[in-house]
């Protein structure tokens, strides 16, 4: 059996950093779900919910909502462009990612400014600090995982066909940072005025 | 013609070369010694507690350093040693037994040994230092919160925790990766040996099971150290919190060593059996249904809490239901046994010790899925018994057998037989005298964890035979030791397949050369992959389900940046049990590090695009 003549690298779920990718996301995924029955079990042990605080100001974070899904369209786009070997398509769509990553991250500042609460005041402060602060942390890694990308496709000579497959598994790894600040939005922002 | 290929594959030599390698069996073989030697550590651990509890009032070992040797005992057994010493395993056999010249992720299997590495040297560094964690394996809240342990031993446990998991979870999605997508042409999933069966589901376990026991420790260390107010009653926080988080992991971590267990027997039984083995599917929709029955059973550890009792019931049933699909396996191994032609070598020994030991731990396993019967139990040496039945025999004993029969593989040579069946039968019986009497003293009453006990109890007896026990084990691993060390200088050549297996691992050389197969099959036919790249990495990958070929891929070449990343959040980790800015200060080299290892080198690239197709 002759496999000579087979592609040397392919996209989504034939490729491997797809696998990888997804392993990532299952086990993020389980992080933040439990991290959101954390914050299910305190409310369900407490008297009051917020113990102590108003709830969090809505401006920022749902101004995030707004841009991150506003977001995954010039992902979309960018995914499309690596799976069509549009180099130049590509190096656009890794800098407005960037961009937007960079904006997303200044506003999430601010959002921390607007918690009404502090994470060691009591324990509604703390698990909404871990909350944020989780999903902080994917928001920074994967804007600097695509800076870096950015950088490869501009600095980086000769460039191999494969690199278009990280390009596509970083936007699915966006997309995972996207849809799963929509869970933490509401839990952060919308249960403790249901509570 | 093999030439070029042991050069492309080959880890770079010298020490540099030892730190950059990223060759699956050099990471397995590092895998498996590091985690016997955490063994023998957490068991010398185990022996001088047995020594001070071999009589009444004994005073050769003190409270506080007691409760550092129980603690660190089971921490080092369940983290640095079970757990990793299947993953090593795993990453060893599995791409031999699919047909694959490497692993899925090379380098971040090298990385993910680096920081098992660290983090188990940083455990046993802080026990040496008179800072071992003394707040038990589980390190209950409010214990280990920052009011009862006001000194740095609770942060070394949590911080030890995220090492010894962030290890696990990455080694975890490369076995993952190598089974879904690199087996070889023709070895369909309906195909594939049971091992990786089971290596395949307890990876999956391990990235569902381990985020949570990662959560909780970090949600500890913030309390202790930033004053955040997870744990803490008087802010809202919750001690039980700590449990649910730490159990929805800890169960399943049970599962995470026994079914890779599974899977030697059901490699093992069949191959001295002389016949397949009995009732395939069955096996394998066992160790799914095992996968998830074992993440619904967490509760069952905190009975004597003040949970629902609706919710106990729930926990009792699944706890039952569990034993539904261990019973499925065990007759189709009888079954294996019945219709084939049984050989009597150490690896079935040792499989048949399992039936005995495993089936008894079972046994009293139902006893305390029975809540009231459980409240009776709690925190006694029958727990202890118990655990120590269903650990030992459920995987250790499996963990032996499998030693005996891949030894060959891995070095080329046999063990010896003789010693072999004296390993065994010390283990065996060494292991019912020391730990069947705890039955009874749990029975009459003696809590775990207590350093000494008075003579006026009736303890003192079943204590005395329980150690000699214990010494027994120990000259059993000593024989065990000087097996491996003989038969690795002067034992027998094993040949290729040495004990007529049916499986691929069997069909490449023993010791394997560095890229595994000259040429690797086809299943199901004569033919031989041909018409991968020579001199550079390049493996074939196919699809998930029919195993049809899909594409090539050039894997990266071996690289020091795994080995730095590795080094740099070390100092990230050590660094934040002392102040939360080395978080934020210690990401900065992690990052380049990180940055560095992904950097596409030049003549890494021009090798790989004289290769490439385009889909």
């Amino acid at each position: 059996m002759n496999v000579a003549g087979l592609p040397s690298y392919r996209f989504s779920h034939a490729s491997l950093m797809w696998w990888g990718m997804m392993g990532l996301i299952a086990i993020e995924s389980s992080a933040f779900a439990l991290s959101i029955a954390m914050y299910l079990f305190l409310w369900s042990q407490a008297p009051r919910w917020p113990l102590h605080d108003a709830p969090p100001a809505l401006l920022w974070g749902t101004l995030n909502v707004a841009l991150l899904i506003a977001s995954a369209l010039p992902n979309h786009w960018t995914k499309r462009a690596a799976e069509q070997g549009a180099e130049r398509k590509m190096r656009i769509g890794l800098v407005l990612g960037a961009l937007f990553g960079v904006a997303l991250i200044a506003i999430r500042a601010l959002e921390f400014t607007a918690l009404n609460c502090r994470w060691d005041g009591d324990a509604y402060g703390s698990i909404v600090w871990l909350l944020l602060g989780l999903h902080t942390t994917h928001l920074i890694t994967d804007v600097y995982d695509t800076i870096v990308l950015m950088a490869v496709f501009f600095f980086s000579r000769p460039l191999e066909g494969r690199r278009h497959v990280d390009v596509s598994e970083n936007s699915l790894y966006w997309y995972f940072v996207v849809w799963s600040w929509l869970p933490i939005y509401a839990v952060i922002y919308l249960v403790p005025r249901l509570a | 013609m093999n030439d070029p290929l042991a050069r492309a594959w080959r880890d770079p030599p010298g020490i540099f070369g030892a730190l950059c390698a990223t060759d699956h069996k050099t990471i397995g073989k590092r895998y498996l010694v590091t985690a016997f030697l955490f063994f023998l550590a957490a068991g010398t651990l185990a022996a001088l507690m047995r020594l001070q509890l071999a009589r009444p009032e004994n005073t050769l070992i003190g409270a506080e350093r007691y409760n550092q040797l129980f603690t660190t005992h089971g921490t080092a057994m369940m983290f640095l040693f079970a757990v990793p010493v299947m993953q090593g395993m795993a990453l060893y056999l599995v791409p031999l037994m699919v047909g694959a010249r490497s692993i899925a992720f090379p380098r971040m299997s090298a990385f993910s040994y680096w920081i098992y590495l660290f983090g188990g040297i940083f455990l046993f560094v802080a026990l040496l230092m008179d800072s071992g964690p003394d707040v038990g394996w589980f390190s209950y809240v409010p214990l280990a919160g920052p009011v009862y342990s006001p000194t740095k031993r609770a942060d070394i446990w949590a911080q030890m925790i995220t090492f010894s998991e962030l290890s696990g979870l990455l080694a975890a999605i490369a076995v993952i990766g190598t089974v879904f997508k690199m087996r070889a042409p023709g070895l369909t999933l309906a195909r594939l040996p049971l091992l990786a069966w089971a290596m395949l589901v307890s990876s999956f376990m391990i990235l569902f099971g381990m985020p949570a026991v990662m959560l909780a420790s970090t949600a500890l260390i913030m309390d202790r150290l930033v004053d955040t107010h997870f744990f803490d009653p008087a802010a809202g926080g919750d001690a039980l919190l700590w449990q649910h988080l730490f159990w929805f992991f800890g169960h399943p971590e049970v599962y995470f060593i026994f079914i890779p267990g599974l899977g030697f027997l059901s490699t093992i039984i069949p191959t001295f059996s002389r016949r397949p083995v009995f009732g395939y599917p069955a096996i394998v929709l066992s160790l799914i249904a095992t996968g998830f029955l074992s993440f619904g059973l967490w509760v069952h550890h905190m009975f004597a809490t003040h949970i629902p009792e609706l919710g106990k019931s729930f926990f009792t049933a699944a706890s039952m239901a569990i034993a539904i699909p261990g019973g499925i396996q065990i007759f189709c191994w009888l079954a294996t046994m019945w219709q084939g032609r049984p050989e009597l070598r150490t690896p079935m020994l040792f499989s048949l010790g399992f039936f005995f030991i495993l089936v008894l731990g079972g046994l009293t396993g139902v006893m305390v899925a029975s809540v009231p019967l459980d409240l009776q139990l709690h925190d006694t040496y029958f727990v202890v018994a118990h655990l120590h039945y269903v650990l030992l025999g459920g995987a250790v004993f499996p963990l032996f057998g499998a030693w005996y029969y891949w030894f060959p593989k891995i070095t080329g040579r046999r063990m010896s037989e003789r010693l072999g069946q004296w390993q065994f039968w010390l283990f065996f019986v060494g292991f019912n005298v020391a730990f069947y009497p705890m039955h009874h003293l749990g029975l009459r009453g003696m809590p775990r964890r207590v350093y000494t006990y008075p003579a006026d109890m009736g303890w003192t007896t079943l204590n005395a035979v329980s150690t000699i026990g214990a010494l027994v084990i120990a000259a059993s691993v000593l024989v065990f030791i000087a097996n491996a060390l003989i038969s690795y200088r002067r034992g027998a050549l094993a040949g290729d397949n040495p004990w007529d297996a049916t499986t691929l691992e069997w069909a490449c050389p023993s010791p394997p050369p560095p890229y595994n197969f000259a040429a690797p099959p086809v299943v199901g036919t004569d033919d031989k992959v041909t018409g991968l790249a020579e001199h550079t990495r390049e493996v074939l990958l196919t699809t998930v389900l029919d195993a049809r070929p899909d594409h090539r891929l050039a894997l990266p070449d071996p690289s020091i940046w795994p080995f730095a990343s590795a080094i740099a959040l070390t100092a990230l980790f050590i660094g934040s049990i002392f102040t939360p800015w080395a978080v934020v200060w210690g990401a900065i080299p992690v990052a380049l590090c990180v940055t560095l290892w992904f950097w596409p080198r030049r003549a890494e690239t021009e090798a790989h695009l004289a290769l490439e197709k385009r889909p």
